[in-house]
């Protein structure tokens, strides 16, 4: 295979090139002048339908098709979120997009304003990134000078402000309607949905919420076109009409045990195992990997085994994981133990689960005890099983919770558990000679289950 | 309570957060603004302060409060440190010696995570994620991530405080 031209980090690493003189020198706010001029919103919307393009953030929903929904006529406002908010772990894409090639971002997003005829767009940016922040109120300043942004934009009828809101060190604010409620000012308690933001969304109206990496490739649609994003990735599977294909680059980013860990741009598509050797330089220390989680620790775990998996947006899901997630490799090396692995995931979503549901609460503080006790040499085979019985009754899948930070904390225990059994069984009886078959906690919660 | 004989928000606290007033239809969306910009100030946010940015919201204090205590971010009882170090203990950072620089930190200051040095110089925080797991193990403080820590690059940290 010949190697991929970047394009989202085409500009990444030249010198400025957060700036509005480098970004147009690189042909950078034509595509907007062209479509402004050229287009009505509803052909933007159709373009960005026929290119297929799914959302990056984590859900992968065709973006065309969410602005659709949108009501039609609406005297307004329609509100524009960007998720920029970036909180799962091993994901740091959306970062560089915005700390290196803010306008990038910019363009897109003034561009989906144009399209859904948003007025208003916030940008709901995590705490943690402060040297975005900085650029991306630079990139701001600069677009009203220009007039990018305001009033009458490029003299047309289309006027949008664009606001940074920021977060407060809190995972769920990444869910778009902890996000909605979040900016709202209230505590980050995601919604049920129905209503989707499309028709209820920031203060109770029309809303938009996309990720940066999704705006960023609108930017690239509205430029080449969609037959050219068309080009790249994996086609739909003609057997499926419904399935939109994985079409598009898309930001890798790889962390953990490897030599390289970067960010690299390579078609929708490649394999985890080419990842690994290719861009991430192999596995660290002349060492074996055991294991890697494949797209942020919600996604769940492939074993070695399976690095064939292809990372596209159907891909995970036929080795037991969750889905593409957010793209963002780990790669565990043959000395980690999953037990540690697993204590550690299980950690973060007990921390970040916001309370509101008792299946993800409790579930995952349970679960996050029983691995306590196991990795202090106390464990019991029958905890696994318990493990699992939580990871199977929490998330939106099994149906009892809201959002999907439930599902995300459940794929690590299923896989982690289901896929390296042994390891876990091992560990057990190793630390717990005397007491790994002691079962009393088990029939405890089979009476429990008899309501 | 007796009512504050003194005001906790100065004019350049208030002018700060009224200029978030335009950019919201809400007044309760400039809740998260005005915390932040009350933290950037005070290094936290006393009940106090609660009190005056609910009536400059026009909401009840109880409504402030709710949302303040969600985020685990802004404390209440005494100021952060001049440092506020966030030390990442997630699945990157861990994989390549997170938990241990954390350790170390804590060890050397001489505090628990959550806690402040007692010359008020150093405030160690638990960090998830900070998005900046190709430098793993990071730490961020003020604007500045602190990358591919080791232990000696810690103490480095720790003696430019
Ligand atoms: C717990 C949780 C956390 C999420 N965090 C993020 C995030 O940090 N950034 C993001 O873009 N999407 C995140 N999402 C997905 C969003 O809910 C939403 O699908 C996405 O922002 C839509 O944008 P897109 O269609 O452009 O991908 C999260 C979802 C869940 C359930
Ligand atoms: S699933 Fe968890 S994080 Fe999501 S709304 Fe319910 S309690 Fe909150
Ligand atoms: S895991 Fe530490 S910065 Fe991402």
């Amino acid at each position: 295979m010949p190697d991929f031209e970047p394009v989202l980090l085409a500009n990444i690493g030249k010198p400025e090139s957060h700036t509005l003189k480098a970004y147009e020198a690189a042909g950078g706010y034509r595509a907007l002048k062209q479509m402004l001029k050229e287009k009505t919103p509803l052909d933007v919307v159709e373009l960005v339908k026929s290119s297929n393009l799914r959302g990056r953030g984590g859900a992968g929903f065709p973006c065309g098709l969410k602005w659709s929904f949108l009501p039609k006529d609406h005297p307004g406002p329609i509100y524009m979120c960007v998720n920029a908010d970036e909180s799962e772990p091993a994901t740091f894409n959306n970062r560089i997009l915005m700390e290196q090639d803010p306008h990038q971002m910019l363009e897109g997003t003034i561009l989906g304003c144009y399209a859904t005829r948003a007025s208003t767009a916030y940008i709901y940016l995590r705490y943690e990134y402060p040297q975005a922040l900085n650029r991306l109120e630079a990139a701001i300043a600069e677009c009203y000078a220009q007039g990018y942004l305001g009033k009458n934009i490029l003299g047309t009828e289309f006027s949008l402000d664009i606001y940074v809101h920021r977060g407060a060190a809190a995972y769920i604010c990444g869910e778009e309607t902890g996000l909605i409620e979040s900016l709202e000012g209230k505590r980050a308690w995601p919604r049920i949905k129905p209503p989707f933001p499309a028709v209820e969304g920031l203060f109770r109206k029309p809303t938009v919420v996309n990720n940066v990496e999704t705006l960023c490739c609108v930017t690239h649609i509205a430029a080449r076109g969609a037959d050219w994003f068309k080009s790249i990735g994996v086609p739909s599977d003609p057997n499926n009409p419904r399935d939109p294909g994985s079409y598009g680059p898309k930001l890798y980013c790889i962390s953990g045990h490897v030599n390289k860990p970067g960010c690299y741009e390579l078609p929708l598509g490649v394999t985890c195992g080419e990842l690994i050797d290719r861009h991430g330089g192999g596995v660290w220390k002349g060492r074996k990997a055991k294991a890697a989680v494949p797209g942020g620790i919600s996604m769940g775990l492939l074993t070695a085994a399976e690095f064939d998996c292809p990372l596209d947006f159907a891909g995970p899901g036929r080795y037991g994981c969750l889905g593409l997630g957010t793209a963002a490799v780990t790669v565990l090396d043959e000395t980690v133990s999953i037990v540690d692995f697993l204590h550690n995931t299980t950690r973060f979503m007990a921390h970040e689960s916001c309370g509101q549901c008792t299946p993800c609460r409790e579930g995952t503080a349970w679960a996050l005890r029983l691995l306590e006790r196991i990795k202090a040499g106390k464990g019991r085979l029958a905890d696994l099983d318990l493990i699992l019985e939580i990871g199977d009754n929490i998330g939106i899948i099994p149906g009892t919770t809201i959002c999907g930070l439930a599902d995300g904390a459940a794929w690590p225990m299923k896989n982690s558990i289901r896929k390296f059994r042994e390891e876990f069984e091992q560990h057990i009886k190793g630390t717990n000679p005397g007491g790994y078959m002691v079962t009393e906690a088990v029939r405890a919660l089979q009476v429990i289950k008899v309501h | 309570m007796n009512p504050p004989t003194e005001r906790i928000l100065n004019d350049t606290i208030v002018a700060e957060i009224k200029a978030y007033f335009p950019r919201y239809p809400t007044r309760q969306a400039v809740t998260l603004p005005a915390l932040h910009v009350v933290n950037r100030h005070l290094r936290y946010v006393p009940l106090a302060a609660v009190v005056e940015i609910a009536a400059l919201l026009e909401l009840h204090p109880a409504d402030v409060q709710d949302t303040l205590s969600f985020y685990g971010f802004f404390k209440q009882d005494a100021p952060h440190g001049e440092t506020r170090a966030w030390v990442c203990r997630s699945i990157a950072c861990a994989l390549r010696g997170g938990e241990e620089v954390l350790e170390h930190l804590c060890h050397k200051a001489g505090i628990a995570p959550g806690q402040t040095t007692p010359d008020g110089k150093l405030t160690i925080e638990v960090a998830e994620c900070l998005g900046a797991c190709e430098f793993a193990p990071c730490l961020l403080a003020g604007d500045i991530v602190h990358k591919d820590l080791t232990i000696e690059q810690a103490d480095v940290f720790l003696s430019q405080l």
